[in-house]
């Protein structure tokens, strides 16, 4: 039996969903029929909306896709006007205020509270400055990742970045691709770092030689959700540049038709390569699908790849960094990807004035501006704005990512954001920094969607619940020794169920414990891995400390945790255009 | 009138006529759950499956107790009663009954 979610999209999805939006938008949030909230609101995510969780309703989060994380110049600016204007919530932030933008682990901007009857003029707003909200959540090729410095970066073997706009050209829009069985995930690199963390996606393309000639070879049905990680597998097949677009079209097809319709627990390409094994699917992708013959995979540059692999890096773009043509890059480091919008606007001037006013976008959730010439570097480097967000961090500031959260997402456990921000201040006040160590990875998910991809960290936090003192507590799962680069690995899960305010001790004793124990020279993840599972739980112990954390009652059953008033009936929602409470009985 | 019943978002929420019902992280206490405590505290990370009996609302939730650790998915657990005003939540301690709802969903993720 057709599941409601394929039969709703059988009816109206991708891009004539459009129209109702607007529809729906002029006439009003109330105008969306009672007992169609759930069909519309799965459809409204193709382009982009997400609906905010319980207590939110009427608010939307608002996702923009930009390839590769490239920003134009001039698109900065256009994306701190749009959170300026339209996303408000009724209450701020404690730590980032009233409007902020958020940069995404997938190199992609989140606004939150965003109101229907705003869709149009923001659609209007972004589609005149060449960005779209086309395809960034929902059942689809969603925003291609890769390297954050393709075409400007010296490491580069294939400039990926025509391939990837190339790609974002063909699958954004397509109605012949736009209803898939589950999101499609797609990483394209050029680059000898590994930084595209084609690893974890439903697709990737990974630069490789054959025949003299550097292509990409194909890995597919990588994946992090639902406690089934899985990295993508070689399917053994290497394109040159210009057979990238054609190779992705026939696996998108193939997902299309073989993908599981009737289970979205088991949709995504990632169930389908476990069942076929990495041979069938390149046997199927060349009878049913090609009409060249493919070529068996060439050599990749896999062990040169630092980006996250737990040694020297160069890896997260943060620093000072020459680019091919003698200009610089500069990665400044956002704590927890998220910014406030004043300072976005700085940044866009910043850009402007120093560089060709171009800005990327990280899978770390940090920001580069590029094109500095070398002459300016040292007055932009003495910016104010950089104090903030600094190209030489402190380790723990540095390899801090965090998910959405309780804030505004319905699938999560804890609140994490704002809890990670607390995290990364205490440890770098209270906790020495081992010798050698200059990124620390600690990535908190708040659910086991992973967004903030907790698996590929040096210490992977987890929501979780559990009781203290007889009462139920924010809590988290610790795991350890995850990461990327040549040998790619998932953490193992260590410790269960910490009280979210003794994790910050548990680091701190983790650290001394490496610090004490560590061999010559030994990084952080080449400890772990020494280690065997046993001897890594009660490896240290989770400890309260001095940092206090306010967030340890359920902040899922607050209407916005952070709000006074924090009670479900205390919420406004449902509002209407003006923000203005629908009274129930309208 | 028949009652609309999904889960949604990776079965995060049980929606209910079209509007969220119940979702993930909250804490449960259950009597006879899947683990060996007398008095579980479940923690709901996924639904399993929702269903009515009339106006109560039943569902299998997936999850830990957080006193021992145990995880597993829970017998068919009162969520909640449909009143004319919409949905309202159980409070308290959470018992299972014999046998399963009258009307299960389809198990819509
Ligand atoms: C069915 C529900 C969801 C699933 C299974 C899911 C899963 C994931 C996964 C696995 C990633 C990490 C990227 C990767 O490694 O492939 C991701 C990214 C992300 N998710 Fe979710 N997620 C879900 C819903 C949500 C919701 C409701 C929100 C927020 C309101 C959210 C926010 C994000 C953000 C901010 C990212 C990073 C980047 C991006 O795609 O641009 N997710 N998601
Ligand atoms: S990891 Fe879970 S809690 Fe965090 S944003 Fe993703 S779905 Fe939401
Ligand atoms: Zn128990």
């Amino acid at each position: 039996m057709p599941t409601d979610v394929e039969r709703w999209k059988d009816e109206i999805y991708g891009n004539d969903i459009r129209e109702h939006l607007f529809r729906f938008a002029e006439e009003g949030w109330d105008a969306i029929p009672d007992d169609e909230h759930d069909e519309w609101f799965e459809r409204f995510k193709w382009w982009g909306l997400y609906h905010q969780r319980k207590g939110q309703e009427s608010y939307f989060m608002m996702r923009i896709g930009t390839p590769n994380g490239v920003l134009e110049p001039g698109q900065l600016r256009t994306v701190a006007e749009v959170a300026d204007e339209f996303a408000r919530g009724p209450v701020d932030n404690p730590e980032f205020g009233a409007a902020y933008c958020d940069w995404t682990t997938r190199q992609s901007i989140q606004l939150h509270w965003i109101k229907l009857e705003d869709v149009p003029d923001i659609f209007e707003k972004l589609e005149a400055n060449g960005l779209t909200t086309q395809q960034a959540c929902g059942d689809s090729w969603r925003n291609i990742v890769g390297c954050p410095v393709a075409g400007k970066d010296t490491h580069e073997h294939v400039d990926a970045w025509p391939v990837a706009e190339e790609l974002h050209e063909t699958f954004k829009g397509n109605d012949e691709h736009s209803n898939l069985p589950r999101k499609w995930k797609v990483s394209v690199t050029g680059c000898d770092q590994g930084c595209g963390q084609g690893d974890i996606n439903d697709l990737a393309f990974e630069p490789a030689e054959k025949h003299g000639e550097i292509g990409f070879n194909v890995r597919i049905g990588g994946g992090l959700a639902r406690k089934e990680p899985r990295f993508a597998r070689d399917v053994d097949i290497w394109v040159p540049e210009e057979k990238a677009t054609d190779v992705a079209a026939a696996a998108t097809r193939l997902f299309d038709d073989h993908g599981d319709r009737e289970d979205r627990y088991n949709a995504r390409i990632k169930y389908l390569v476990d069942e076929w094994g990495a041979e069938k699917v390149r046997r199927v992708l060349q009878e049913d699908y090609t009409d060249w013959d493919l070529e068996s995979a060439g050599d990749d540059l896999r062990d040169q790849y630092t980006y996250n692999a737990g040694g020297d890096e160069h890896g997260d773009h943060v620093g000072v960094h020459e680019q091919p043509d003698g200009n610089y890059y500069v990665g400044l480091n956002v704590l927890v990807g998220r910014q406030g919008v004043d300072d976005v606007f700085e940044l866009a001037d910043l850009a402007d004035e120093y560089g060709s006013g171009e800005v990327r976008l990280t899978q770390r959730q940090n920001v580069i501006v590029t094109d500095v010439p070398e002459d300016d570097l040292d007055d932009f480097l003495a910016e104010d704005l950089l104090e903030d967000y600094s190209p030489d961090p402190h380790p723990f500031m540095r390899g801090s990512i965090a998910c959405t959260g309780t804030e505004y997402c319905s699938l999560s456990i804890v609140e994490t954001k704002n809890r990670q921000v607390r995290y990364a201040r205490w440890l770098k006040q209270n906790v020495d920094v081992p010798e050698g160590v200059t990124d620390f990875h600690i990535h908190l998910s708040g659910c086991t969607a992973s967004c903030a991809q907790p698996q590929i960290a040096d210490v992977s936090l987890r929501g979780m619940k559990t009781r203290k003192d007889g009462d139920p507590v924010e809590a988290l799962d610790v795991g350890l020794g995850g990461g990327l680069g040549e040998n790619p690995q998932f953490a193992d899960w260590v410790e269960m169920r910490v009280p979210a305010d003794e994790v910050p001790g548990y680091i701190q004793n983790l650290l001394a414990v490496y610090e004490d124990q560590r061999r010559d020279g030994e990084t952080f993840r080449e400890f772990i891995a020494r280690h065997d599972e046993a001897d890594l739980q009660g490896l240290a112990e989770p400890e309260e400390t001095s940092y206090e954390d306010p967030y340890m009652h359920n902040t899922k059953m607050t209407w916005y945790p952070y709000a006074d008033e924090d009670d479900m009936d205390a919420s406004p929602a449902p509002t209407d255009g003006d923000g203005e409470t629908i009274s129930a009985d309208d | 009138m028949a009652t609309r019943l999904r889960l949604l978002d990776d079965a995060a929420w049980v929606s209910v006529n079209d509007e969220r019902a119940v979702g993930t992280s909250e804490v449960w206490p259950v009597a006879d759950s899947f683990c060996s405590c007398a008095l579980a505290w479940l923690v709901v990370e996924a639904y399993v499956d929702v269903g009515a009996d009339g106006r109560q609302v039943e569902a299998r939730a997936h999850g830990h107790c957080v006193s021992c650790g145990e995880a597993g998915t829970t017998a068919w657990l009162p969520v909640g009663r449909v009143t004319d005003d919409g949905f309202s939540d159980v409070t308290g301690v959470r018992r299972s009954r014999q046998g399963s709802p009258a009307s299960a969903c389809c198990g819509e993720p």
